[in-house]
């Protein structure tokens, strides 16, 4: 027994993968295969359909179903993901939020089918909804019912399903939309706090260490991963001081800080991909590197994630990176390697300290929920900031903003670019199932339990979680039990942030030439240059928009953004209405070759079709000239990180085809 | 623009054509040399002198302090009226940069609509250099807008207490407060506000600090003789509550007030202000002083459209 040796090497960390595509069948496939390499656990990615409540052949479905995930839209679609999966014996993360009391309903269904009990399912709904409204987009009801709903679970689980984390605080999403380590450790503990406050006021006050002790987080790490490691062992700190001061926790194992990871990814290029693996080890060590605030679960995104999505093949490559970690070197053999470092512990210190100050701003506004849209212009403006850092060069990013020279990649050398291509043809067999489950099923079983779910929703203190659950064996689908609860709750829009984003900074040259451009194109207009920044479907990702919004004002354009998830015929009606120059559309989840030409159809259908189009996200080399043919003017991906220059390029086609003059 | 496009476009909004809205926005706000015979042609064809009346829409404004909730606001009151069946269109004024001159224009992703309702129309409007809350055309507009729709919602830059100009476009001022924040009960008690025609109280799901609210404005206007002014609580966030007693007051106080005078008498001080920053000194000398030109002024036919009246002073003080 020595001080700087285990006695006996820690177990690793649950090694995951973030799987889930096509359909049901497909992904169980795939599930299946992964336990079989090795994989310790599921991950399971439901589509944005799912995740949003809406069936398959719902509008705002459209080019959606089964790319990003998979969709389950009733009991039959989750037993045949389910199926030949212990689920007395599996640890499943599900990433549900909104919709995350109905997916808890099928699976405890399923189980209950396969004859497993309640209190021997184990694993993770991540039913974080603050930031759905900051970074990730899949919400569905308005704020004070979407904290409710994650009340009644947690109430729900810590009594039922005991083994179970009802949900997991993210803060994984703040920093991929921009957050610095400060704004990621603040924002999500003022998150934990109203989650935890919401819980206080539905259960018994002697269960609450119980439910202190259900809560765990899903954080992110980033590659300066000394920061990034004293990172967590700070929100550590936070979390049991939280949990002795506010929630009076006695027993310190009931507070201490549990989480799993994914590693950054918005770091992650399109250029040079191959990087990308360098990039992915570093950022695991952050996480895995001192055993005081190690990761109990670890999933990684591939080489290819700004290309598009993976294929079993490049989730091979991350698995087997976790497994060389955890079983080939020697992290787990030790104690905690940073006891006693001067550097970590200031490190710390400094972060706890400007956590400290940040939280007390989100108090000062009442708490995370009332703070929602104060925190999301924050965060655009961090990455506003982040944006500004690699363009000048301040950060270097290699591959992208130096060191560009590079031979030919073999590993996109493929016809499909090297990533994965959901058959589209997935769509309408998902449509047709949907309608051939409503044909066989017993419809005033159904009728009745929609109506019950809708009574309880609507009632003060009843638990939304019995009638969910018996809904899921009436045979209730994923739209359905999602519009009772619209129809009780409302919608709502989350806000966008880009208002409250400061103006650059004048010393910048060359956005000062830009305004002078936009100034003059403007005038020889008759009316300041007018861009509409559209984002068709339900694909949440608003990095690339808000900044493009953000940085086309600051170059003198008036913008008009309205946020996530509108319908191409709603874009269309504004592009229209509102008298614009030029329509940009963000599309990153992969549906822009449905969704592009519905844009063009619904703009020629309101007398807008000779507004220029052009595009930006996640476009495969091999759609571009598909897009350009149907008319876009032009596509950008995150290989043109040069937002000024992209602005330029717009003016000029705003000026081109405004028929004004270039300038001398 | 094509020859007689404003003509055209003015005619079709006289007509009730509510597909000619978007492009005479685009016109009314074009400021190239080019297109000012057309704008003006556009505003002449929507005129009460080439209608015979005054145009029928109800010119509501709404203004309050910053996210005070203006335009969830406009998006509850827009549901509701298009439930009755009655058309609208909403011209909201956000702030632009003063360093870029740039503008994101916000209010919109507030106000829900939907695409295959013809009925509605949103239309965003940066202020630029302004500092009364609208921008430059937003008169222009909310005139001629108000011979299609039934009911044109205009939508302030929120800029607290100084947002004076709405009154001179609108038939009808809404103030909507903040339930718990004082400072208009203050602008009011000491003058600095106008008294507005309908107080509302929003965000009223807040509970009793929203009464309370109420409560005091309520007591506040009654030591200022303002027995008229009604004072709404509202709630626009889903479930909204308070929207019909705030269209009732609304409606009151349209029904109460002589549109033909105050309308005419608006678009001539708008018609002399404009004459006198397009001529300065020189021109109200020219009409004999001020007192002189007020006159000349009233004058002039009643249902001319400002640039009609500004035309008609320059015609009057021997200027072209
Ligand atoms: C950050 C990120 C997120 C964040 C988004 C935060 C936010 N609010 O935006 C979070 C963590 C929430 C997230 C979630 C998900 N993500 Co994600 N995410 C990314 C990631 C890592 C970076 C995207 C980004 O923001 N980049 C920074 C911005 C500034 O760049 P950009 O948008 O590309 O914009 C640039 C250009 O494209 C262009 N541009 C973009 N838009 C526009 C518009 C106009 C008008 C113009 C002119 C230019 C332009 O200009 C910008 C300047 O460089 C990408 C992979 C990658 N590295 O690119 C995956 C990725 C986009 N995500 C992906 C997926 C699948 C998801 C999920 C759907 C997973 C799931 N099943 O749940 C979820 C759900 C999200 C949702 N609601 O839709 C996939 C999409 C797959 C595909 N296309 O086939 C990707 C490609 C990763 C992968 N390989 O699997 N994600
Ligand atoms: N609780 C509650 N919140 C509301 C209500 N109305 C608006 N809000 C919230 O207040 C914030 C601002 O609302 P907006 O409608 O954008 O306010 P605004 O006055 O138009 O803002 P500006 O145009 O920026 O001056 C948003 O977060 C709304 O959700 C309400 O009735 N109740
Ligand atoms: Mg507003």
């Amino acid at each position: 027994m020595t001080e700087h040796r285990l006695d006996q090497p820690d177990r690793p960390w649950m090694i995951r993968t973030y799987a889930g595509h096509s359909t049901a069948e497909k992904s169980n496939e795939l599930y299946r295969g992964n336990l079989e390499k090795g994989q310790t656990g599921l991950s399971i990615a439901f589509d944005l359909p799912t995740q949003t409540g809406y069936d398959p052949g719902d509008e705002l479905a459209r080019g959606e179903v089964g790319k990003v995930g998979v969709p389950v839209s009733n009991i039959r679609d989750m037993e045949a993901l389910l199926d030949g999966i212990p689920l007395d014996r599996m640890n499943t993360s599900m990433t549900i939020n909104a919709t995350a009391a109905w997916l808890l309903a099928l699976y405890i269904v399923t189980a209950e089918h396969q004859g497993a009990s309640e209190d021997q399912l184990q694993g993770t709904t991540q039913n974080d909804i603050i930031k759905e409204f900051l970074a990730r987009g899949t919400y569905a009801f308005p704020p004070a019912p979407s904290m409710r709903l994650i009340a009644d679970m947690i109430a729900y689980t810590v009594e039922n399903v005991p083994k179970w984390n009802p949900i997991n605080i993210c803060s994984y999403h703040l920093q991929e939309a921009g957050a610095t380590p400060v704004q990621e450790i603040a924002y999500s503990m003022s998150n934990a706090i109203a989650v935890l406050d919401a819980v206080r006021d539905r259960v018994d006050p002697s269960v609450m260490p119980q439910v202190f002790a259900r809560i765990s987080f899903f954080v992110n790490a980033g590659l300066r991963f000394i920061e990034e490691h004293a990172k967590l062992r700070a929100m550590g700190i936070l979390w049991d001081e939280l949990g002795r001061e506010r929630y009076g926790v006695e027993d310190p194992k009931l507070r201490r800080f549990r989480y799993g990871v994914q590693v950054n990814s918005l770091g992650l290029t399109e250029r040079q991909p191959e990087n990308n693996i360098q990039r992915i080890v570093l950022e695991t060590l952050a996480v895995t590197l001192g055993r005081d605030a190690r990761a109990r679960a670890i999933q990684l995104p591939a080489w290819n994630e700004a290309l598009g999505l993976p294929r079993p093949w490049d989730q091979q490559w991350s698995l087997r990176i976790q497994q060389v970690m955890a079983y080939e070197t020697d992290l787990l053999d030790y104690p905690d390697i940073f006891e006693g470092s001067k550097v970590m512990d200031g490190l710390v210190e400094e972060l706890l300290e400007g956590a400290r100050a940040e939280m007390a701003v989100v108090a000062e506004q009442g708490g995370a929920v009332e703070a929602v849209p104060y925190m999301k212009a924050q965060l655009v403006e961090s990455h506003r900031e982040r944006l500004r850092r690699i363009e000048t060069g301040d950060q270097v990013v290699v591959g992208l903003n130096r060191y560009q020279e590079s031979e030919e990649s073999p590993l996109t050398a493929d016809a499909e670019g090297g990533i994965l291509v959901v058959d589209p043809a997935v769509e309408a067999q998902q449509t047709a199932a949907v309608a051939a489950w409503r044909e066989q099923r017993d419809q005033t079983a159904v009728d009745e339990a929609l109506a019950e779910v809708a009574r309880v929703a609507l009632s003060e203190d009843e638990n939304i979680m019995p009638a969910t659950i018996a809904a899921a064996r009436a045979g209730v689908t994923t739209g359905e039990w999602s519009a009772a609860l619209r129809g009780a709750f409302g919608e709502y829009r989350a806000p966008t942030g880009v208002g409250e984003s400061a103006s650059a900074d004048h010393d910048d040259a060359e956005l000062e030439a830009l305004r002078d451009e936009v100034d003059r194109v403007s005038e020889a207009l008759g009316r300041r240059i007018r861009i509409l920044v559209g984002k068709p479907g339900l694909d949440g990702h608003s990095n690339g928009a808000e900044q493009i919004a953000v940085r086309a004002r600051d170059a003198g354009m008036d913008v008009v953004y309205e946020g996530i998830r509108l319908t191409p015929s709603q874009i269309a009606a504004s592009a229209k209405q509102e008298g614009v120059h030029v329509i940009g559309l963000s599309i990153l989840s992969g549906s822009h070759r449905e969704l592009i030409p519905s844009v063009i159809e619904a703009l020629n259908q309101a007398g807008a079709g000779d507004v220029p189009l052009v595009v930006g996200g996640i476009i495969p080399d091999q759609d571009v000239p598909e897009l350009e043919a149907a008319g876009v003017a032009a596509v950008y991906t995150p290989k043109d990180y040069d937002l000024t220059r992209i602005i330029r390029e717009i003016v000029a086609l705003v000026a081109e085809r405004g028929g004004v003059a270039q300038s001398a | 623009m094509t020859p007689n496009a404003g003509a055209e476009l003015g005619g079709r909004l006289a007509a009730g054509d509510l597909s000619a809205a978007p492009d005479a926005l685009n016109l009314l706000e074009s400021s190239a040399a080019a297109d000012q015979p057309e704008r003006v042609s556009l505003l002449a064809a929507t005129s009460p002198a080439a209608l015979g009346h005054e145009p029928a829409g109800h010119v509501v404004g709404i203004t309050g302090p910053p996210g005070v909730g203006k335009s969830t606001l406009i998006s509850a009151l827009c549901k509701a009226l298009r439930e009755q069946g009655r058309t609208v269109a909403v011209v909201a004024v956000d702030p632009s940069s003063k360093r870029s001159g740039g503008a994101l224009l916000g209010d919109r992703a507030r106000i829900s609509f939907d695409p295959a309702d013809d009925g509605l129309l949103i239309r965003s409007m940066a202020a630029g250099d302004r500092l009364g809350g609208l921008a430059r055309p937003t008169r222009d507009a909310a005139a001629a807008l108000s011979a299609a729709y039934d009911v044109v919602v205009v939508e302030t830059v929120g800029v607290g207490q100084s947002e004076t100009e709405v009154a001179e476009v609108a038939d009808t001022v809404c103030v909507v407060v903040q339930p718990g924040s004082g400072d208009t009960l203050q602008f009011i008690k000491s003058g600095i506000m106008e008294i507005p025609d309908v107080l509302v109280v929003t965000k009223s799901d807040l509970g009793v600090i929203a009464q309370r609210a109420r409560r005091d404005l309520n007591s506040a206007l009654r030591s200022l003789g303002a027995r008229d002014t009604k004072v709404v609580a509202v709630s626009a966030l889903p479930p909204a509550s308070g929207i019909s007693e705030l269209l009732a007051a609304v409606e009151a106080h349209h029904a109460s007030c002589d549109l033909a005078a105050e309308r005419s008498s608006r678009r001539r001080s708008q018609a002399l202000a404009e004459f006198g920053e397009l001529f300065g000194r020189r021109g109200l000398d020219a009409l004999g002083g001020r007192r002189a030109a007020l006159k000349t002024v009233a004058e002039l036919d009643s249902g001319l459209d400002v640039p009609g009246l500004v035309a008609a002073l320059v015609v009057s003080a021997k200027l072209n």
